[in-house]
């Protein structure tokens, strides 16, 4: 029995659950799953516009590296006198931008947001398994934001060694200005940011285990629940080992032991360090490194499933083939860390193995990119600025996972190995494909978090500009790649057989401009609807989940009366003998009626 | 109203996969995660222990002091300490099965067992680390940094204070005796029968003449710390240092955990829930503690 139509019954007995709640109960020590949600989003936002931000100053620097801009020292200060950049703070702004796009805005912005979010509200549970852990998850994660942010203004500059902060750069404080108090206060922050992770991940694979409705089989489950689990369990297993690494290299730092260092001379001074080595940390560093690749990207798979079905209004394509290839990729991607250190002197018979395990993962990822096309064939498409982002997630999936198995593989690899080519790879196939999931599942769900419905028109305007951009930057990086030219340099007008790639840094760099400013249009969407947009009716969609059985206004324990019980899969979408195209997962099977 | 939305929360699905509430599973999961944490550790260790196999000390050489007890004694004492923490886990266990059986005195009296037993394990912990900063019979670092052992013919180790006294006078440990450089390498230069010995597997010596060119430019190292090492390799030590301090820093939460546990056992907060299910969680915590106790002892001790 569907309990939305009897809940009026029980209303009134609800109201007496309500605590009475302020201002700071609601909205900042919420241990509500849909506001530590909003929490997270609003968070990942903030220091998205600040990643995004810092990746337009530096390309500034890289289309026109000798050309002065006032705008670099208002922003710079004295990292930028007369408005031309200083080199150690372009090396500080790839690594921040790094780091706050991968962790900041990719993990916790996305998982964060739509784990709290939808994994009550899809598996039918009142909230996650524990509110007050769930709220210590976002204060750990707001705490390593801002020691992140405070680590911008410190006098010697923030972190600069790269986003995966190698040693000796990180280790040795005296190595480089950002060396110092920057990357010390680097290393808190993710600390903390661990910490967060694995108490957010605790709870969603538990309350995922536990609490689902009844009828709420694990093969019932919508697919984005599916990703939000494995996601869960690749961080509780990669995060620890980055915080070994993280622990060690504090310790080289701080105790002076020599983890990862040994026979280093720093300004004709030998140190006394002797004996550690820099690779035992980039294994230590990929373990995690590499399944984060897919702890970012699995989220944004899921809820591409999700809007792929409900928008193509047809059943997913091989939801048994799809969570298989979760597992697979999940599983895979703890044996293919070597394949980011196939030059540190590996020995190339190792090399062939990662080569190899790194190959397979094409397997379970066409697997995935082909369901999706399935899925969208000769469906009754509904173009809404999701259902865009979505199909713009199989095209820069597709497009970046093709470059991904020049790069698997050993003898390319070392050929363009640090040049832009890895640049546009890694771009394409994660930090787009992420964050155009993010895109969809804000455009889908903002309905459900803020009970109006955002602009269809600027959506669309922002979707195309945001694609036609993302592509006008990243694409041509393949070809400087391809030609020699390498990552993380501050300036190339010293190599004189990279200048005539230096047009195609200005377009990248005008590209970055117009995608950069794109993002405006979201933002203010965003905000625009959350207080003026159209008030959303329950299921606007016409969606088969969960969530959309609850009431429009949000609630403590997300449903009146009783949880509904579920009775068949998320994906009844256009099944013969309905009326409507769509069968929420709470209807009972019809007499004769077969599931999926 | 209050409680009976708070059953609703919980009991809604009817999903308890392995019979399992759900702040058991997060321990669980919680511990996985940890175990990751050391097996990064650990692994680490191996990856260095293979680098630098021929002056990774040998524990028996290193460990070798009892309180109380004279002479060499490899190992014996961190045996007990072993032994003690092991033990510590069986009391865990009684005092969780008291509690299933709702007995508060016995599971009270269990506790008390197991904090007096992790207490010794983390005391103990530190008169190891202090015998091993202090040091033990003294090393000489050669200018290629590797540290090697001073030792007569016979293939015995001797002490520094054995070198320059005289083996009637010196004792078989340094104490708190310091010496220089130059009284060891002038008492080493006077005695033909003294050459030096590598710390690492199957001790191999110097011959007396590439002993004394070897002490061009060497150094007396006394005991170990983050910089210097007198038993072998210096990542030994680092290695010893963060990785029994990283567990010593669990077993002091544990027993943390354990008092609290205590107090609310003692307070009745269990017997009033008619469920001793947290003693269950952390008695979950500290085997685990134990478990990860078992192969640090192995790596740094046995093999």
């Amino acid at each position: 029995m569907a309990s939305h139509e009897h809940g009026n019954d029980h209303a009134h007995d609800h109201d007496h659950e309500h605590h009475v709640e302020n201002f700071w109960s609601k909205y900042i020590f919420s241990m509500d799953h849909k506001m530590i949600g909003k929490q997270f989003l609003i968070t990942g936002m903030f220091m998205g516009i600040v990643g995004v931000f810092m990746s337009m100053l530096f390309r500034l620097q890289l289309a026109w590296p000798d050309q002065k801009f006032a705008i670099l020292e208002t922003f710079l200060g004295k990292w930028a006198p007369e408005g031309q950049m200083d080199p150690n703070m372009y090396l500080a702004l790839v690594t921040i931008h790094g780091t706050i796009m991968v962790f900041f805005v990719l993990t916790a912005g996305l998982s964060g947001t739509f784990s709290n979010l939808l994994i009550p509200l899809q598996i039918g549970a009142r909230d996650m398994a524990s509110g007050f852990l769930n709220m210590l998850s976002y204060w750990f994660f707001a705490a390593s934001s801002v020691v992140m942010l405070v680590s911008l203004f410190v006098e010697t500059g923030p972190a600069s060694g790269g986003w995966t902060v190698y040693p000796p750069l990180s280790a040795l404080p005296q190595a480089m200005p950002g060396s110092g108090t920057g990357m010390t206060l680097w290393l808190v922050s993710m600390t903390l940011f661990i910490a967060g992770s694995l108490l957010g991940s605790l709870n969603y694979i538990v309350t995922i285990i536990n609490l689902r409705t009844k009828g709420m089989a694990m093969t019932r489950l919508p697919l984005t629940i599916w990703a939000f689990l494995v996601t869960a369990i690749l961080g509780v297993l990669s995060f620890p080992v980055l915080l070994s690494a993280a622990l060690l290299l504090m310790f080289d730092r701080l105790l002076g032991t020599s983890f990862y260092l040994s026979d280093i001379m720093v300004a004709g001074e030998l140190l006394h360090n002797e004996g550690g080595s820099p690779v035992l940390y980039e294994h230590l560093f990929w373990f995690l490194g590499h399944p984060e690749v897919y702890i970012i990207l699995l989220p944004a798979l899921g809820i591409t499933s999700e809007v792929i079905a409900t928008n193509s209004r047809k059943p997913i394509f091989g939801y048994r083939a799809m969570i298989g290839s979760i597992l697979a990729i999940a599983f895979l991607s703890f044996i293919v860390w070597g394949h980011h250190m196939f030059i540190t002197g590996m020995n190339p018979f190792l090399g062939s193995v990662f080569t190899f395990t790194t190959l397979l993962i094409a397997i379970p990822s066409a697997v995935k990119a082909f369901n999706y096309i399935t899925t969208l064939w000769k469906g009754n498409i509904q173009f809404t600025p999701a259902m865009l982002f979505s199909i713009g997630l199989v095209s820069t999936f597709v497009a970046g996972g093709l470059t991904g198995i020049i790069l698997g593989d050993s003898a390319l690899d070392i050929n363009v190995h640090d040049t832009y080519f890895v640049v546009a790879h890694f771009h394409i196939v994660m930090g787009l494909s992420a964050i155009f999931g993010m895109f969809a599942g804000v455009y889908h769900w903002f309905p459900k978090m803020y009970r109006r419905m955002m602009n269809k028109g600027l959506g669309y305007l922002h979707f195309w500009l945001t694609f036609v951009s993302a592509y006008g930057v990243f694409f041509p990086m393949h070809f400087t790649g391809l030609a020699g030219l390498p990552r993380r340099y501050y300036s190339n007008a010293e190599f004189p057989i990279f200048d005539e790639l230096q047009d195609i840094n200005v377009i990248i760099t005008m590209f970055a401009i117009l995608g950069g400013i794109a993002q405006l249009i979201f933002i203010f969407n965003f905000f625009y609807s959350m207080w003026r947009g159209p008030k959303a009716p329950q299921n606007p969609w016409r969606s088969n989940t969960l969530e959309w059985t609850t009431p429009v206004e949000h609630m403590h324990g997300n449903w009146p009366g009783e949880i509904p019980e579920v009775h068949r899969w998320a994906y009844d979408y256009s099944k013969p003998g309905y009326e409507e195209d769509f069968v929420p997962q709470s209807t009972p099977l019809k007499e004769g009626e077969v599931g999926h | 109203m209050a409680t009976t939305a708070k059953t609703n929360v919980w009991s809604a699905g009817g999903n308890k996969p392995m019979n399992s509430e759900y702040g058991k599973m997060m321990m669980w999961f919680f511990l996985i995660s940890d175990a990751l944490t050391f097996s990064g550790f650990l692994t680490a260790y191996g990856f260095m222990r293979f680098r630098y196999d021929s002056t990774w000390p040998i524990a028996e050489d290193v460990f070798t002091h009892f309180p109380g007890l004279e002479g060499d004694q490899p190992l014996l004492y961190v045996a007990f300490m072993t032994f003690v923490l092991i033990m510590s886990s069986v009391t865990m266990v009684l005092a969780v099965n008291a509690g299933h059986h709702l007995k508060k005195t016995a599971t009270a009296w269990w506790m008390v067992a197991t904090i007096v037993g992790g207490a010794i394990f983390v005391g103990s912990q530190a008169w190891e680390w202090y015998h091993f900063i202090m040091g033990d019979k003294g090393g000489i670092e050669l200018a290629n940094t590797e540290v090697w052992k001073v030792a007569n013919e016979e293939g015995e180790v001797l002490s520094l204070s054995q070198l320059v006294h005289g083996m009637e006078h010196g004792h078989a440990a340094n104490h708190e005796e310091t010496f220089t450089t130059e009284e060891v390498v002038a008492a080493f230069q006077a005695n033909e029968h003294i050459v030096l010995q590598s710390p690492g597997k199957g001790h191999p010596a110097m011959s007396r003449e590439a002993s004394l060119s070897a002490l061009r430019g060497a150094q007396v190292i006394q005991g170990a710390n983050m910089h210097h090492n007198e038993y072998g390799a210096q990542q030994f030590a680092n290695f010893f240092f963060f990785i029994t301090g990283f567990h010593g820093f669990h077993v002091f939460s544990g027993v943390v955990l354990n008092v609290l546990l205590f107090w609310n056992v003692l307070l009745g907060t269990y017997e009033r829930r008619k469920s001793y299910l947290m003693v269950e969680k952390v008695g979950l915590y500290w085997h685990f503690v134990d478990l990860v106790w078992v192969f640090v002892f192995t790596f740094f001790y046995l093999v």
